[in-house]
């Protein structure tokens, strides 16, 4: 270790031991390297001790108040009350609607077939109108679909949020509150080029498209029938 | 030649509304054979067992998704020839892609109409 005086001295040794065949370092040298990197960061250290102190007193006090501004969240409530409610909720959206959904059809098949015996021109009508209460029907389909995706996402949060209360441990119970949900992380850019052979099914199914992400059916009529 | 319309189609969907939907259309269009299944392996069993002439399916379903099943009937010797309708809310374009190159006949996007299915089908199988 004598034998290293300064950094430079040690940024040479350095760059020698990278441009040395495989199998000619010495041992010695590498140690003798070794030593001096970890003393000059001994020196290094102990010059800026006072400013390393001032950081990490700063650094306790910002853990201090995040940790109050989480309390005041009330995180716990989040998760036991919130969440739930809201994914109840959604759940109970879809049942009604499904419901109200299905007397819609008896009832509209119950006059499809009261009209049998009439005349032509009434039996058209009646189904053509039919036909289109039938049509606006779909919507509980899609609004299941989205709404499923909702409440999907409401479990992700409330993940999130189970794992902050396990990571804080004793301060949730002292604070009695929580935190902030984590964004979700981005997914690649959307330019990215995509292998279509190796997208997995799980990638695909994104449920219904908002309307400036989904594609129309004369889009989709196109793409079809393209090369 | 037409095609058919009193041999048995199957419609998939694990939305009993949309099944409903979809037969009352088919009914209106005259088909007398109209089958359901409310997910993609029991789709699959049903077209093995019996002598399908058309499907009609959802993506979105599990245990087995529409994609699945789909490919599942291309690899099908038996089952490969039958014209395969996705019926989804899956608008993006890759999965008009994926579903392109797993060989599906055609793509109606949902909420559809009766209009647009029926074109869909006629492009598929021909007027009937």
């Amino acid at each position: 270790m004598s034998g290293i005086a300064d950094q430079e001295q040690l940024a040479q040794q350095l760059i020698d031991l990278q441009k040395a065949e495989p199998g000619s370092v010495r041992l010695e040298d590498v140690s003798a390297v070794v030593a001096g990197i970890m003393d000059a960061a001994r020196k290094e250290m102990a010059s800026s001790d006072n400013e390393v102190v001032a950081k990490m007193i700063g650094l306790a006090d910002y853990i201090e108040s995040a940790k109050r501004e989480i309390a005041s969240l009330r995180p716990d409530e989040v998760k036991d009350r919130h969440l739930p409610a809201a994914a109840d909720e959604l759940d109970e959206i879809v049942a009604e609607t499904a419901e109200a959904t299905n007397r819609i059809m008896d009832a509209t098949e119950t006059i499809q077939g009261a009209v049998a015996d009439a005349d032509e021109a009434t039996q058209e009508t009646i189904f053509n109108a039919s036909n289109q209460i039938f049509e606006a029907c779909g919507f509980q389909d899609i609004t299941g679909q989205r709404v499923t995706k909702v409440v999907k996402a409401l479990k992700d949060i409330e993940e999130k949020v189970d794992s902050l209360i396990s990571a804080f441990g004793d301060e949730i119970a002292e604070y009695k509150a929580l935190n902030i949900a984590d964004e979700q992380p981005t997914d690649a850019p959307a330019d990215a080029p995509v292998d279509f052979d190796d997208i997995s099914d799980e990638m695909l199914l994104q449920g219904p498209q908002l309307a400036d992400e989904a594609m129309l059916q004369d889009e989709i009529d196109r793409l079809l029938n393209s090369a | 030649m037409a095609f058919d319309i009193t041999r048995p189609i199957l419609l998939v969907d694990d939305y009993v509304t949309m099944l409903r939907i979809l037969r009352n259309i088919f009914v209106q269009l005259k088909f007398t054979s109209i089958h359901e299944a409310t997910d993609g392996v029991t789709a699959l069993a049903e077209l093995r067992a019996g002598d399908y002439s058309l499907v009609m399916s959802d993506w979105n379903m599990e245990p087995m998704t529409g994609l699945e099943l789909l490919r599942e009937v291309r690899a099908d010797e038996k089952l490969k020839q039958i014209p395969f309708i996705m019926v989804t809310a899956e608008s993006k374009t890759e999965n008009v892609i994926v579903a392109k190159k797993a060989g599906v006949s055609n793509y109606i996007v949902k909420p559809f109409n009766a209009n647009t299915l029926k074109s869909k089908l006629v492009s598929v199988i021909g007027e009937f």
